[in-house]
């Protein structure tokens, strides 16, 4: 099966220091993958390339949408990445505080509709109806993370936990093939963590996306993703199933270090 | 004793008042006859002032504190009741008979000033898309403001267009400018934007006062025409009353429009692009184009409102739009409440109207002014009005929409 996202020999070089090296990565449809690595291996650098923050400095990034057509991402801006389907969450979260958690929402629904100035003044039939349209679909994707009666609410006095959902909701509202989500479990206690693990198995079976994780909760990692691609200093140094990463001997060493390096010291 | 620590601090304040004031209101040099006259009583009077309202005003703030979870549940019920139409639809109507009353038993120079205010709020309004919602902080608003005044007074000079010919025009060629200006200064963000925008509007002020043979320099365009009502000759009255009335068309349409823009898909990209740039784009917002539509339609009011200027003067000069005028227009959105337009419309007559309802004290008026709006900033500090976030009502189907209705584009 052709894969939907591809990375192809992928290159982001800030001045002389390369966060990225030739890195390959791919997604089925529907699969869903994890992306690991310590800090500083390259994991947010790489998410900001795939939709639009840096341009990289070589390589490929492929969209294979279903139809067959194949779309370069290189270099795009990130709301045109985001309008052929990639979206993401930050690791930081980044609400808009001062909206209410349904305008949150809303707000995804941007590439998804079309109404512009004098459509805003005159509000035709078709503005009307597309406006109904957003804040019914955005309430639809609260409810199915469980907000649905904080909707009226700010989106900055919500607590930890429900920002980083509202954060996937608000992503899912551009309707993406693919998601691309930076720590969802960052700051979350067990409780949430495993509750995390439901809703984005239930969101990728109901939309039909495929998600790229980064995680640094193995136990997550090791449940969620078919497929897990390991980065260190900005190189991929393993790729495979959740038992084959385990078990890998680079990344036991990227993660835990060398036992000579231990007695150098 | 209950309010010993208050009471401390308030003799330190007074001490302090007392120390200061001293210079100025203590010692008097007579120099005719050679004396020092010292007004303890003014000492002592000071000292008591500052104790007792120093008190007060800690009285004041440790009651705020102890109520402060109170006090916001009584705001949103505010907000709430003030945003129901029972409630609102009767004060509108009230204002509405009141402006219409008003230009027939108000004075010539009532008149005047009211429609002044009234140009001031649509610039507020206008500004407001601009800092309000988007968050672009443009300290030189005043060039548009110029770039519609000279629109009129120019192509009127030149071609001998009418007032509604260029009223339209004048709005269109100040959103061109507002374009022009947001170009070059897209990638910039808060005070890097507010110092071009600064530049921008004394570049184009400059250029109006030296440029001699296009706008006639420093001595500016006089006998520029007031509008015209079907053909018919006002009196000065009478045109000051129908200039009147015309504002306050514009300022209905105004809200009528913005209000719009602000609840629609634009509006809430322009209010997300001021919460978070990058998250803003990541939801697919084009950035180029919020930022240039915020631009262009905070300009066209600015546009609008100066061919107003220049038909109500009926003269116009560079003097008019200094620095001051924007910093004038900026306090209105500020005090009024960023993003809102109720607030912005009080701030605005409020701005204008008071100095000139002040002129009664004299020499006192600004200092005065200067108060109240101190005064304003310390009690409301995120302006008269905060805007609330707002409800929708949204359709809750029995069943619940199963997230698998969702189909693709």
């Amino acid at each position: 099966m052709k894969p939907l996202l591809e990375v192809k020999n992928l290159t982001m070089a800030f001045g002389g220091i390369k966060a990225l090296d030739g890195v390959h990565l791919h997604i089925a449809p529907g699969q869903i993958a994890a992306l690991i690595g310590p800090n500083g291996a390259g994991k947010t650098t790489l998410f900001n390339c795939l939709t639009g923050i840096y341009t990289p400095t070589s390589g490929d990034i492929l969209l294979n949408a279903p139809g067959g057509k194949t779309r370069r991402l290189n270099g795009l801006k990130i709301n045109a990445i985001t309008a052929l389907g990639v979206a993401r969450t930050f690791q930081n979260i980044r609400l808009f505080g001062g909206m209410t958690v349904l305008e949150n929402v809303m707000i995804g629904r941007h590439p998804r509709s079309s109404s512009g100035i004098l459509g805003a003044i005159f509000r035709p039939p078709a503005t009307r109806r597309e406006e109904r349209d957003i804040v019914d679909k955005s309430y639809a994707l609260l409810e199915s993370i469980g907000l649905g009666d904080s909707a009226n609410e700010l989106a900055s006095n919500l607590p930890y936990g429900a920002q980083r959902r509202l954060e996937i909701a608000r992503a899912l509202a551009t309707e993406p093939r693919v998601l691309l989500l930076d720590e969802p479990a960052a700051g979350m206690n067990p409780q949430e963590t495993n509750e995390l693990e439901g809703l984005l198995t239930r969101l990728q079976a109901a939309h039909e996306l495929s998600i790229l994780l980064i995680e640094h909760d193995m136990k997550l990692v090791m449940n969620l993703a078919e497929n897990i691609f390991v980065l260190d200093y900005g190189e991929e140094i393993a790729r495979g199933a959740p038992q084959e990463i385990r078990n890998n001997p680079a990344v036991i060493k990227a993660y835990l270090g060398e036992e000579d390096d231990a007695e150098a010291q | 004793m209950k309010y010993f620590p208050e009471l401390k601090k308030s003799f330190v304040i007074a001490l302090w008042f007392m120390l200061l004031t001293f210079p100025i209101l203590v010692i008097r040099v007579n120099t005719i006859e050679n004396i020092v006259v010292w007004r303890w009583i003014n000492l002592a009077l000071i000292g008591i002032a500052a104790f007792v309202l120093s008190f007060l005003w800690q009285l004041y703030l440790k009651h705020k504190t102890a109520a402060a979870p109170d006090a916001a549940a009584h705001q949103s019920a505010l907000v709430r009741r003030m945003s129901d139409p029972k409630f609102y639809r009767p004060f509108l109507l009230l204002i509405g008979i009141l402006a219409l009353v008003f230009p027939f038993v108000a004075s010539h120079y009532q008149i005047n000033i009211m429609t002044t205010a009234l140009i001031y709020v649509m610039l507020g309004l206008g500004l407001n898309i601009e800092v309000g919602l988007a968050g672009l902080l443009d300290l030189g608003y005043v060039a548009f403001y110029a770039v519609g005044a000279y629109s009129y007074a120019l192509l009127n000079y030149h071609f001998g267009l009418g007032f509604w010919t260029l009223l339209p025009a004048g709005a269109l060629i100040a959103a061109f400018f507002g374009l022009l200006v947001g170009f070059p200064v897209l990638r910039l963000r808060g005070d890097y934007l507010a110092i071009v925008t600064l530049a921008f509007a004394e570049i184009l002020r400059l250029v109006l006062e030296n440029w001699n043979a296009f706008s006639f320099g420093p001595s500016g365009i006089s006998n520029i025409p007031r509008p015209g009502f079907f053909g018919i000759d006002l009196t000065l009255e009478q045109s000051a009353v129908y200039m009147y009335f015309l504002l306050v068309a514009l300022c209905v349409l105004t809200v009528f429009v913005i209000h719009r823009l602000q609840h629609s898909r634009i509006g809430r990209a322009w209010v997300a692009l001021r919460e978070d740039e990058l998250a803003c784009q990541a939801m697919g917002v084009d950035k180029t184009r919020a930022k240039l539509t915020a631009f262009a339609l905070g300009a066209t009011w600015a546009g609008m409102a100066g061919v107003l200027f220049a038909a109500k003067t009926t003269f116009i000069n560079p003097a008019s739009f200094t620095f001051l005028e924007s910093a004038m227009i900026l306090a209105i959105v500020v005090l009024g409440g960023m993003g809102s337009i109720v607030g912005v419309i009080i701030a605005a007559l409020a701005i204008i109207l008071l100095p000139e309802y002040l002129r009664v004290l004299g020499d006192y008026r600004m200092i005065l002014f200067g108060a109240a709006l101190i005064l304003m900033m310390i009690f409301r500090p995120r302006g008269l009005v905060t805007p609330a976030g707002k409800t929708y009502e949204f359709r809750c189907a029995d069943p619940p929409p199963a997230p698998e209705e969702k189909g693709r584009p």
